[in-house]
C-alpha cells in the first residue's frame, strides 16, 4: 500500500468544492488502505513535500494553481509521481482560449468566439471593436474568464449594453476573457477514463436545472437544485457522436487517465459543441464524473483506485 | 468508448441515477444523492449554499484584511480579568455553571440585562426578558412562534444578511422596505401594507435595526420611531426592535429605542455581543407576557437553556463593576477606527462611490456605480488580499449587487489604511476599464481632502431610495 499525498484546497476560488472532493477522496484511499497525507495547500508546500516524501501525489485541485499546471510542475521537479494530466495538458485545458482555439483548429466544434485581454481594452483601443465583435457572434453572448473553472464570473449579454458590464465582472476573475456565442440547449457532461491505457468515454450525464435558467455555480454542487440524468436520455446515434466528439477533444489537448469534457446539445439544430474539458473535474458527491463512472458499474473507490494506479512521474 | 457502455450491466436507460442503480448497488454515490436529496424538508432549498459564501469561505484566511466580519475587538478584554472571573465562577458556582440552568435565564443575567437597557433608557422588568443563545437565537425563536410558511415579514432593504437565511428557513414572504439616512421610509412602508391590505394580507412583524443599522449604518430618526409605532399600534402588527450596537454611539445623542416609547407592540432583542463578547453567545428578548411565554416554550424546545458557564461569568462580569467602562473604551477605539475608515473611503474611493456616515455601530455601507458587481468584485479584491460583505446578502431578492459592508471594528486603524487602499485601488480599476469599455471619460478621482464623506452620505440615499418597494420574495 502506499502513501498517497492529497492535495486539496488551495487559495483557488474554488476551495470550497476542492475541500469536498479531497474528503471524499481520501476516506476512499483509507478504505483502499493506503495511508493518507491530508494537505491543504499552501506556501508551505514543497517543504512538505520535500519532508514527507509520498509515494504519490494525488491532485484534488481545482482553478488557479492546482488545475493549470502550477502544481503539476512542481511534483515534476520534485520528482513525486502524481495522478491526471500532466502539465501540458492541464495549461492547454484549463485556459479556455488556448483549448478553444486549438479545437477550433482541429475541426472539433466549439461556439464561435473571440478573445481579448485587459490590455487589448487598456492600450489598443479593442472597446471600438466591441459592435464588430457584436454583429459577427450575435446576441445572446457569454461573457467568461478564459481560466474560471467553475461557473464565477459567467455572464450573458442580451444585447450589446449589456457587454461593458459582463466584461468588467469576467475580468475579476482573469486578466484574459471569452466572448462566446450562446448555445441554448441541453449540457452534457461526459466524463473520459483511461483504462488500459487507453481513454474511453462514460455515460453522459445531464443536468437539468430545477429552477435557474441557467446551470449555474450554485446549483452545480448543491443536493437538489439540478437533476443529473444519467446516461443521458439521448437518442444513440448522438450520445455516440457527443461520446466521440469528447473523446477527441480529451486526446487534442492531451489529458491523461480522467477529465471531464462539458459539451452543449444546441436545441434548435441537435449540433454539439464542446464548451471546456476540466482536466481534474469534481470528486464531491455531486460531481458528475463519479456520476457517469458509477453508471458504468465502477463504484467511487474503484474509480479512485484506478486514478492513483494510472498515477506516473 | 462504446464498450464501456457495454460493460454497463443492468444500468438501463432509464431517467436518473437512483433507478439505473436500483437493486444493483445500495451504496453507489449517486444512488446517495438522490435518496438524501428526497429526505430534506422544503425548507432547506432555500437554505442554499452559494458562490458567494464560497467567496466568504476565502476571506478567512490570516494573509488577508477582511472588512467583513461583523467583528467586535476581543484582545481589548485584559486576559487577568478573564482569569479572576472565571476564578469566581469556579470557587462560588461550579457546579451550577456545569449545570443546565432556567430555560429564561439566570436571575443575575435577566438583571444585568435589565440594566444593560436602563442604560438605554428602558424599564423593564427583569421577569419579562428572555436570556437566549446570542441574538440570533432571538430572530430564530420570533419567527418559530409567529411564521407559518408564507407568512409576511417586513424588513428594511437592505436588511442584516443574518437575518435572511433565518427568515428564509421559515419560508416567510419577505418584504424589503428601503431604508434613507433617517431609517425606514415610512411612506414606503404604507404603501407595502395598503399594497398587502389589497390582497387581504398583513404581515406578522416588522423588522428593524433602528440604531446603526447593519449593514447599512443608518440610524432611524425621532419622528420615523412615532410614525412606526403608530402604525403599529393601529394595525397591531408587531415590531422587533434589533438594538445590539445601541451603547457603540460615537457622535450625537442617543434616541429612545422603540421599546422605550411603545412597550405593547414591540419585541425588543438585544445582546452582550458587541458589549461584552459574542463567545459567551448570549442575547436577549423582551415582549408582551403571552409573546414572552411562547417564546420561553420554543426556546425550551430549541435548547432547553443557553449555556450556563457562558450566564456564570456575565453574573460574575457584571458583579464585578462598571462594565458600561468597557463599553465606552469600546466606543473610542471604534469611532477612532470609523473616522480612519470614512477618511480612507475619501481618499481611495472614486467619485461614482457613496457610502454612510455612521453615527455608531460597526458598519459602513459603501455603494459603487451599477455596473459594478461587488461579489464578481471580491474575487477581484480577494486576489489583492482584502475582502467586504457583498451587498447582495442583504437583500432576499437579488438587489444590493453594487454595495458592499465594510466593517471597521475588528479591524486595526494601520490595517484600515492598507486595506481600503487597496480595495480602492481595485474599485478604480473597474471604474478605469468601463470606461474605457463604453468610451466615456473616466470621472476625477476624489481628492484627499477628506470632504468627500458628506456627498457620498448624501448620494447614498438617493441609490437606497430608487428601489422598488414591493420587490420581494417568497422563500421556498
Amino acid at each position: 500500500m502506499s502513501r498517497v499525498a492529497v492535495l486539496k484546497g488551495g487559495r483557488s476560488l474554488e476551495r470550497q468544492v476542492s475541500l469536498k472532493s479531497g474528503a471524499r477522496v481520501e476516506e476512499s484511499l483509507r478504505r483502499l488502505g493506503h495511508e493518507v497525507l491530508e494537505l491543504d495547500v499552501d506556501v508551505e508546500l514543497v517543504n512538505r513535500l520535500s519532508a514527507d516524501r509520498p509515494d504519490v501525489a494525488f491532485v484534488v485541485l481545482h482553478g488557479r494553481d492546482g488545475e493549470d499546471g502550477t502544481v503539476q510542475e512542481l511534483l515534476e521537479v520534485l520528482g513525486i509521481p502524481y495522478t491526471g494530466s500532466r502539465v501540458s495538458a492541464c495549461i492547454r485545458a484549463s485556459d479556455k482560449v488556448l483549448a478553444k482555439h486549438a479545437m477550433r483548429d482541429a475541426g472539433i466544434p466549439t461556439p464561435d468566439f473571440f478573445a481579448f485581454s485587459e490590455t487589448a481594452f487598456k492600450g489598443l483601443g479593442a472597446a471600438q471593436a466591441l459592435p464588430a465583435i457584436s454583429s459577427r457572434l450575435s446576441f445572446p453572448l457569454v461573457i467568461k474568464p478564459a481560466s474560471q473553472g467553475s461557473a464565477l464570473g459567467i455572464k450573458f449579454a442580451r444585447s450589446a449594453t449589456d457587454v461593458p458590464t459582463a466584461l468588467v465582472a469576467a475580468f475579476s476573475y482573469d486578466r484574459k476573457v471569452l466572448l462566446e456565442r450562446y448555445v441554448a440547449g441541453r449540457e452534457l457532461a461526459i466524463s473520459i477514463l483511461e483504462d488500459s491505457g487507453r481513454p474511453w468515454a462514460l455515460p453522459i450525464v445531464e443536468a437539468v436545472p430545477e429552477q435557474e435558467s441557467f446551470y449555474d455555480f450554485e446549483s452545480r454542487y448543491e443536493i437538489g437544485r439540478t437533476r443529473f440524468v444519467c446516461p443521458a436520455d439521448l437518442d444513440a446515434v448522438l450520445a455516440l457522436k457527443a461520446q466521440s466528439i469528447a473523446l477527441d477533444a480529451f486526446n487534442l489537448l492531451g489529458c491523461s487517465v480522467f477529465a471531464r469534457v462539458d459539451l452543449m446539445l444546441d436545441a434548435e439544430t441537435a449540433e454539439l459543441y464542446v464548451l471546456e474539458v476540466n482536466p481534474i473535474p469534481g470528486l464531491t458527491e455531486t460531481s458528475l464524473l463519479p456520476q457517469a463512472a458509477d453508471a458504468a458499474g465502477i463504484g467511487f473507490d474503484d474509480l479512485i483506485a484506478r486514478i492513483l494506479a494510472a498515477a506516473t512521474v | 468508448m462504446i464498450e464501456r457502455d457495454d460493460r454497463r450491466e443492468g444500468a438501463g436507460r432509464g431517467v436518473g441515477p437512483a433507478v439505473s442503480d436500483e437493486g444493483r448497488k445500495p451504496r453507489s454515490a449517486a444512488h446517495e444523492i438522490e435518496r438524501y436529496g428526497a429526505l430534506f424538508a422544503e425548507r432547506t432549498r432555500v437554505m442554499k449554499s452559494s458562490a458567494m459564501r464560497d467567496l466568504m469561505a476565502l476571506t478567512a484566511r490570516d494573509d488577508l484584511i477582511s472588512f467583513s466580519g461583523g467583528l467586535p475587538d476581543t484582545s481589548t478584554f485584559a486576559p487577568g480579568f478573564f482569569t479572576e472571573l472565571m476564578g469566581r465562577v469556579a470557587t462560588g458556582s461550579v457546579a451550577k455553571a456545569l449545570q443546565y440552568g432556567p430555560t429564561e435565564g439566570l436571575a443575575d443575567v435577566r438583571e444585568a440585562i435589565a440594566l444593560v437597557m436602563e442604560a438605554e433608557g428602558m424599564t423593564v422588568d427583569p421577569d419579562s426578558i428572555l436570556a437566549t443563545s446570542g441574538g440570533q437565537q432571538a430572530l430564530d425563536l420570533v419567527c418559530k412562534i409567529l411564521i407559518d410558511p408564507g407568512d409576511v415579514i417586513i424588513a428594511e432593504a437592505p436588511t442584516y444578511p443574518g437575518a435572511v437565511p433565518t427568515f428564509c428557513s421559515y419560508q416567510a414572504d419577505v418584504i424589503q422596505i428601503p431604508l434613507d439616512r433617517d431609517g425606514m421610509q415610512i411612506e414606503k412602508l404604507r404603501e407595502a401594507l395598503a399594497l398587502l391590505d389589497s390582497e387581504g394580507r398583513r404581515p406578522k412583524f416588522i423588522y428593524t435595526i433602528p440604531n446603526f443599522h447593519n449593514p447599512a449604518g443608518v440610524t432611524m430618526s425621532l419622528e420615523r420611531r412615532h410614525e412606526l409605532l403608530r402604525i403599529a399600534g393601529e394595525r397591531e402588527v408587531l415590531v422587533l426592535e434589533d438594538n445590539p450596537y445601541g451603547l457603540l454611539r460615537y457622535e450625537g445623542d442617543p434616541l429612545p429605542t422603540l421599546y422605550s416609547l411603545d412597550s405593547d407592540f414591540v419585541l425588543y432583542t438585544g445582546t452582550f455581543s458587541k458589549i461584552l463578547s459574542p463567545g459567551v453567545r448570549i442575547g436577549w428578548l423582551v415582549a408582551p407576557a403571552p409573546v414572552l411565554r411562547q417564546l420561553v416554550l420554543g426556546k425550551g424546545s430549541a435548547d432547553l437553556c443557553s449555556s450556563s458557564i457562558s450566564q456564570y461569568f456575565i453574573a460574575e462580569y457584571f458583579q464585578a463593576g462598571p462594565w458600561i467602562d468597557y463599553v465606552r473604551s469600546l466606543s473610542e477605539l471604534y469611532r477612532r477606527r470609523r473616522d480612519v475608515m470614512l477618511d480612507a473611503l475619501a481618499e481611495h474611493f472614486p467619485r461614482e462611490a457613496t457610502w454612510t456616515h455612521p453615527q455608531g455601530g460597526l458598519f459602513v455601507w459603501a455603494t459603487l456605480p451599477d455596473y459594478i458587481d461587488t461579489t464578481d468584485l471580491l474575487a477581484r479584491a480577494i486576489e489583492e488580499r482584502v475582502a467586504f460583505v457583498p451587498g447582495r446578502a442583504a437583500y432576499v431578492d437579488g438587489r444590493g449587487g453594487s454595495s458592499m459592508r465594510l466593517n471597521f471594528s475588528g479591524v486595526s486603524e494601520d490595517e484600515i489604511r492598507e486595506g481600503m487602499r487597496r480595495l480602492g485601488e481595485v474599485v478604480r480599476e473597474q471604474v478605469a476599464l468601463y470606461s474605457t469599455l463604453t468610451g466615456q471619460a473616466p470621472a476625477d478621482r476624489r481628492g484627499a481632502s477628506g470632504q468627500g464623506a458628506q456627498p457620498g452620505t448624501a448620494a447614498t440615499d438617493e441609490r437606497m431610495a430608487d428601489v422598488l418597494p414591493l420587490s420581494r420574495k417568497r422563500a421556498g
